[in-house]
């Protein structure tokens, strides 16, 4: 199947080895992919901060980028979900009928990773090796909006030498919220610190989640506690083989 | 404002406040953590529980598309059965009527239950001020009454106070000796029992609010727990309801709906102890005069806005308080509205116009809880962006509105996000930039407004080389499996 690969712009810039890791899965189980040129945001910030008019432009931008892609492939259910939830109304305030027609028409091409390989797909088992003890972070826009279910759990489960530890409310925000950590820092500082006492409880090695957003939060913490806990994009497990084992690289832990 | 009006303030200061202390903390994710439990076994208990969240919706959507109709056909049912019905446009109306009503009878006290919507309104102060002492009878809401403070939930208004702190307010408020009122929880309840069956007993007036009013029959409901909205609906010869123009629900059928969403919601009952229902008056068997006041104080502005009208859904349950992650830490005060939490987070910014009230859509993480539990389905952060929006367009009309650092930031990112050039020269300059900052792989210092994330938490420093820059020297074809690594 060709796909062609949606990068968001902070796994572009800040994370690119999660969007590295999903080529990886992605072409190991026989996948054809491209990235369209010119992909900059999804105009996540922006919706989220109340510039509703911007983010029009670059959900106009989002679908000039992806008019000519049958499948499209993202690593972050936030990303995804914007363009599912939220371009529609965008697009419908925009009072533009054409980029109305073109999110109508995109929309059920556009799919998170763990979504398209588990349900879509149908593949729990990527020929996948990771020898550690994990806990996994059900990001809040991966199960309440995309409604991804148990989708990055059965994938986790088909990888080999794994450890799972179930994360004390996994389900519960751990205080990101895109421009809610810096607006109200303090209430998402609480937030978070709940979040790394339940992860520090698990005894876990590494935090997984399919976000790289929430990711970013959680490790922000454990970074700067030294808390000996590190973060890793879903793809990232799913990218490590016996073949070739994912070894610690560089940034932080 | 059952003790006291909120203070409107911006939501991140009053937050920050809020997270200091210590009790409120503790109490808070005690009592949330309890009430979602007990609500996911009673909800996940109903085969059916989504199609009545479905039913729900779908009976509000269709009353609000016909909310005229309805409110002249509840007016109706409620005159044919002797209640008398009054149109109140705003808060100083329905305060006018209410007063008139009570300095009318002659009455100096008044008891009042489910006193949300009174309390939107300032009703006790109004009364206050001709001399009325407004009492409130629900066991909570006398609680912060006493205290001289806002509630901080819509169902448990005291679930900032622990037993200690109450047993000091009654001996303070009781005229009672320290030996003779312990802290335990049923000394405590017995005593309020004692307090208020002394002025249920004399009240000659009762205020109420109201869960429902069904328009086919002129039938006003009460939903209460602790016996006390029964007495105020029984015992005085004359009851005033207050109630906002939404909560009028066509039929019987409608309450056969929400009779088993709201309990379930609210207190994680299957059913609550005390359903009152009366329809106009009942020669010699209760209350002989009935006036119903019909409130709208902004709910028609609500109602006009595509997006918004379906905060008008809401019944009160208070479920989207018990599961929200930025409720349970900073408790209801925060919000400085009567109405707190998610739902009050989409509803005070509709119904005031002010600056802090604007605060309030951007005190969530979008994360979702609150729709999921709302049974109704009110789609909150669809709403809290709609507000995100609103909020920013207010502030752009304002002289210097686009002055700001924020909207200066918002807009030179639009510039350069619109343009692939300008983003990848952007990420350039950061990677150049960031050396200042950037030690060991992460920046543990950021300037300005980004300094509020570093503050607790590390940034990754920006790898060497962008995925797009990646994939570009990869080159076309170039399979991962053939790289070795």
């Amino acid at each position: 199947m060709r796909i062609s690969l949606f990068v968001p712009c902070f796994v572009d810039t800040l994370f690119p080895s999660a969007a590295k890791a999903m080529v990886e899965v992605l072409e190991r189980l026989g996948h054809d992919l491209d990235m369209p040129p010119g992909q900059t945001c999804c105009g996540q910030i922006h919706v989220n901060s109340g510039y509703r008019s911007e983010a029009a432009g670059l959900a106009r931008h989002f679908v000039d980028v992806f008019r000519g892609s049958d499948v499209v492939v993202a690593p972050s259910a936030s990303c995804v979900g914007l363009v599912h939830d939220v371009y529609p109304d965008l697009a419908r305030e925009s009072g533009d009928a054409a980029l109305v027609g073109d999110v109508t028409g995109l929309l059920p091409r556009v799919h998170e990773f763990s979504q398209f390989l588990a349900d879509e797909q149908g593949v729990d088992d990527v020929g996948a090796y990771f020898p550690h003890r994990v806990t996994l972070h059900t990001s809040c826009h991966s199960i309440r909006v995309l409604k991804v279910g148990d989708a990055p759990q059965r994938l986790l489960a088909g990888v080999k030498g794994i450890e799972v530890v179930p994360l004390p409310h996994a389900d519960e925000c751990c205080g990101f919220g895109g421009t809610f950590a810096v607006k109200n820092a303090e209430t998402s500082e609480a937030m978070l610190s709940s979040k790394i006492a339940n992860v520090l409880s698990t005894g876990a090695e590494i935090v997984v989640a399919a976000d790289n957003s929430c990711l970013m939060n959680i490790g922000g913490a454990l970074s700067r506690q030294r808390a000996g806990v590190r973060t890793l994009h879903l793809a990232e497990v799913l990218a490590s083989t016996e073949a070739r084992p994912w070894s610690r690289g560089s940034g932080p832990a | 404002m059952s003790g006291g009006a909120p203070t409107p303030r911006p939501f991140a200061k009053a937050a920050r406040e809020a997270l200091k202390d210590v009790q409120l903390r503790r109490n808070l994710a005690k009592a949330t953590g309890t009430i979602r439990e007990k609500r996911a076994a009673v909800t996940g208990e109903m085969p059916d529980w989504q199609a009545l969240r479905g039913a729900g919706q779908a009976i509000k959507t269709e009353v609000m598309a016909n909310l005229d109709a309805y409110l002249e056909q509840l007016e109706a049912s409620v005159q044919a059965r002797g209640g008398i019905v009054h149109w109140a446009r705003d808060a100083a109306e329905a305060n006018a009527l209410v007063r008139d009503i009570v300095v009318g009878e002659g009455a100096s006290e008044v008891v009042k239950v489910k006193s949300i919507t009174t309390d939107e309104i300032g009703l006790n102060d109004a009364l206050a001020r001709v001399g009325v002492t407004a009492i409130e009878t629900d066991l909570a809401e006398l609680i912060v009454q006493l205290a001289h403070e806002p509630s901080s939930h819509i169902l448990v208004p005291a679930i900032h106070k622990n037993r200690a702190q109450i047993r000091a307010l009654f001996l303070d408020a009781m005229g009672l000796e320290p030996g003779e009122l312990s802290d335990d929880p049923s000394e405590l309840t017995a005593a309020a029992r004692r307090f208020l069956r002394e002025r249920f007993f004399r009240a000659r007036v009762a205020v109420s609010g109201a869960n429902f009013a069904v328009a086919e029959t002129g039938s006003v409901c009460v939903v209460e727990s602790e016996g006390n909205g029964r007495m105020c609906t029984t015992l005085p010869q004359t009851l005033v309801t207050v109630m906002g123009i939404e909560k009028v629900v066509p039929d019987w059928r409608a309450m056969e709906v929400f009779l088993q969403l709201l309990p379930r919601s609210s207190t994680a009952e299957r059913m609550n102890p005390y359903t009152s229902i009366w329809s106009g008056v009942t020669p010699g068997d209760g209350p002989q005069t009935f006036h119903l006041i019909l409130l709208d104080n902004g709910r028609t502005r609500v109602l006009a806005d595509e997006t918004g009208r379906q905060t008008l859904h809401c019944i009160r349950c208070s479920a989207c308080l018990n599961v929200c992650p930025v409720y349970a830490r900073v408790g209801g005060h925060a919000y400085g509205s009567v109405y707190p939490g998610p739902i009050g987070s989409i509803l005070t910014p509709q119904l005031q116009d002010s600056k802090e009230a604007d605060t309030l859509p951007f005190a969530s993480t979008l994360c979702g809880a609150c729709y999921e539990a709302c049974p109704v389905k009110i789609d909150i952060p669809r709403v809290l962006l709609h507000l995100r929006g609103r909020a920013v367009q207010k502030r752009r009309a304002r002289p210097g509105g686009w002055a700001s650092g924020e909207d200066a930031v918002m807009r030179a990112a639009a510039y350069v996000l619109a343009e692939p050039r300008r983003y990848r020269l952007l990420q350039r300059l950061g990677r150049g930039g960031q050396g200042v900052l950037a030690r060991d792989g992460v920046i543990a210092w950021l300037p300005g407004t980004f300094g509020r994330w570093s503050h607790t938490r590390d940034l990754p420093a920006l790898p060497r080389q962008t995925f797009q820059e990646w994939w570009e020297q990869r080159g076309p074809g170039e399979r991962t499996a053939e790289e070795g690594a």
